[in-house]
């Protein structure tokens, strides 16, 4: 079981800790409804050292991640993040991936904790497939150690501890600057659909920046968040975990990343498959649904549309903003229409749900 | 954590109170804990029969969904009603709040194998 440089800091503030794709990570501190909440209303701090780095560097770069990644990466500044993923030949998503640009020459990839290995292999395979020259590849994964902090009062709380001008940092962008004297990529991103930062350091200063943060925002209400609430926070925003909205047998056209898809763009790996799908009609989307009646909807519970079963729940809650079950589903596209009335089969009974337009708050 | 002298246990985290032929059951205070947030609690109809090592309903927190079970046999006489309105009852108060079910026992030689108090709560830090 791997661990982050901050294992010992959770335990120490009684997180209940569980397994997560070979890391031992803490999956809730003082409540997954309470640290929901505190960061849709104040702050909070989450420790994501578990999530990989990938480096990009060389003349060779942006040709090369044009043909990796379903996105245009061409469009990309200095110090601008772009969402993405990489594709299978067949089309199903290998990883969904934010993909920094630090210089024409030089780009980072942060991968999915669970997908660290498998990223760095595939990556390296489409490079020698291609042949792509002046192109080098480093998984840096475990230089790095990254803590999120998100909320309203994340800003503010930052602010105490850099110089650096955050008012002038827009969404999905960064800057490098120090933050309580350790040198960080501050990058105004997320996973919980509020206003926040995740913030890239060395392994070793992981500790220290942890403790002065949950130190200088104690006064705003900042609290430590695990894995439970940050799993409820973007599922509230209709935001996709792999593995669940997103796999080797979904393509981006379902899971609801057709946004980022640009198929018109030069060959790209997937393209052809994508492309296919499209002129044919994609099968199945990525819908949000809401319970009508009691009723928690469930990873692989079946939904149901006039009797007949159309298609499988991926992610399921009870939202703790909301108070109601809440769901993303893949659904046959012929029911998967805003309005559509549904049934979910819970257990033994079929409860009344609905098909509403995202995000759910 | 507390562990009440008026109750049998079981190793799936249930307490029962007897008294006579009726058992009411709920679950322990070492089951909230360890569950987390309870968001929705589906218990039985009153006529009900539930059987020693089956389930009888569900609690449910925001992760994740649990069986509950039962350690006697016999027909369900009454359910807290309240309960599956108010599932953080589990939480708050998992032995009077959030009691779940009265069931009148078939058979009280099941009560046998249950665990006291005390014998329940060295079970309990055997596990961590």
């Amino acid at each position: 079981m791997k661990i982050t440089p901050l294992n010992q800091q959770h335990k120490k503030l009684g997180a209940r800790m569980v397994p997560f794709g070979g890391w031992e990570m803490p999956v809730q501190y003082s409540g997954v409804i309470d640290e929901h909440l505190a960061v849709r209303q104040a702050a909070g701090l989450f420790d994501v050292s578990h999530m990989g780095e990938i480096e990009v560097k060389g003349s060779g770069a942006l040709t090369y991640l044009q043909n990796l990644t379903i996105n245009e990466p061409s469009v990309l500044v200095d110090g601008q993040v772009q969402y993405s993923a990489c594709c299978y030949p067949e089309g199903g998503v290998v990883d969904d991936v934010t993909l920094y640009r630090f210089a024409p020459d030089h780009f980072m990839f942060c991968v999915n904790a669970s997908n660290i290995d498998k990223d760095f292999a595939w990556m390296q395979k489409v490079l020698a497939d291609g042949a792509f020259a002046d192109v080098v590849l480093t998984n840096r994964s475990p230089e790095f150690a990254q803590l999120a902090l998100q909320g309203p009062k994340s800003e503010e709380i930052l602010a105490r501890l850099t110089d650096a001008d955050l008012k002038q940092l827009v969404f999905y962008h960064f800057i490098e600057a120090d933050v309580a004297g350790v040198p960080t990529i501050i990058s105004r991103t997320g996973y919980t659909g509020e206003d926040g930062f995740e913030l890239y350091i060395a392994a070793d200063k992981a500790e220290l920046l942890w403790t002065q943060l949950l130190e200088t925002g104690a006064g705003d209400g900042l609290i430590p968040i695990g894995l439970g609430a940050r799993d409820t926070l973007r599922l509230e925003k209709k935001y996709a975990l792999y593995g669940h909205e997103l796999s080797e047998a979904i393509t981006p056209l379902e899971g609801g990343l057709g946004w980022i898809t640009k198929l018109d763009k030069p060959s790209f790996v997937g393209q052809a498959a994508l492309q296919k799908m499209k002129a044919q009609g994609v099968p199945r989307r990525l819908v949000s649904i809401r319970m009508c009646d009691k009723g928690i909807p469930r990873e692989e519970y079946p939904v149901f549309a006039c009797g007949k079963e159309v298609g499988i729940i991926t992610s399921g809650t009870m939202s703790p903003l909301l108070k109601v079950g809440i769901a993303l589903a893949l659904v046959e596209t012929s029911v998967a229409a805003v309005g559509t009335e549904v049934e979910i089969g819970i257990r033994q009974r079929r409860v009344a749900a609905e098909i509403i337009k995202p995000p759910f708050v | 954590m507390e562990f009440p002298e008026e109750f049998l246990y079981t190793e799936d985290h249930e307490w029962v109170l007897v008294e006579d032929d009726i058992v009411t059951v709920g679950i322990s205070d070492f089951a909230q804990d360890s569950l987390g947030d309870i968001v929705f609690v589906e218990l039985p109809e009153v006529g009900y029969q539930v059987e020693a090592g089956k389930t009888f309903g569900v609690v449910e927190s925001v992760k994740a969904v649990s069986d509950i079970y039962t350690p006697i046999t016999g027909e369900v006489v009454e359910v807290n009603d309240e309960l599956p309105d108010t599932p953080e009852l589990v939480n708050t108060s998992p032995y009077e709040g959030a009691w779940m079910i009265k069931v009148k026992l078939d058979n009280p030689a099941e009560l046998d194998g249950l665990l006291d108090a005390e014998a329940y709560q060295s079970f309990v830090e055997e596990q961590d």
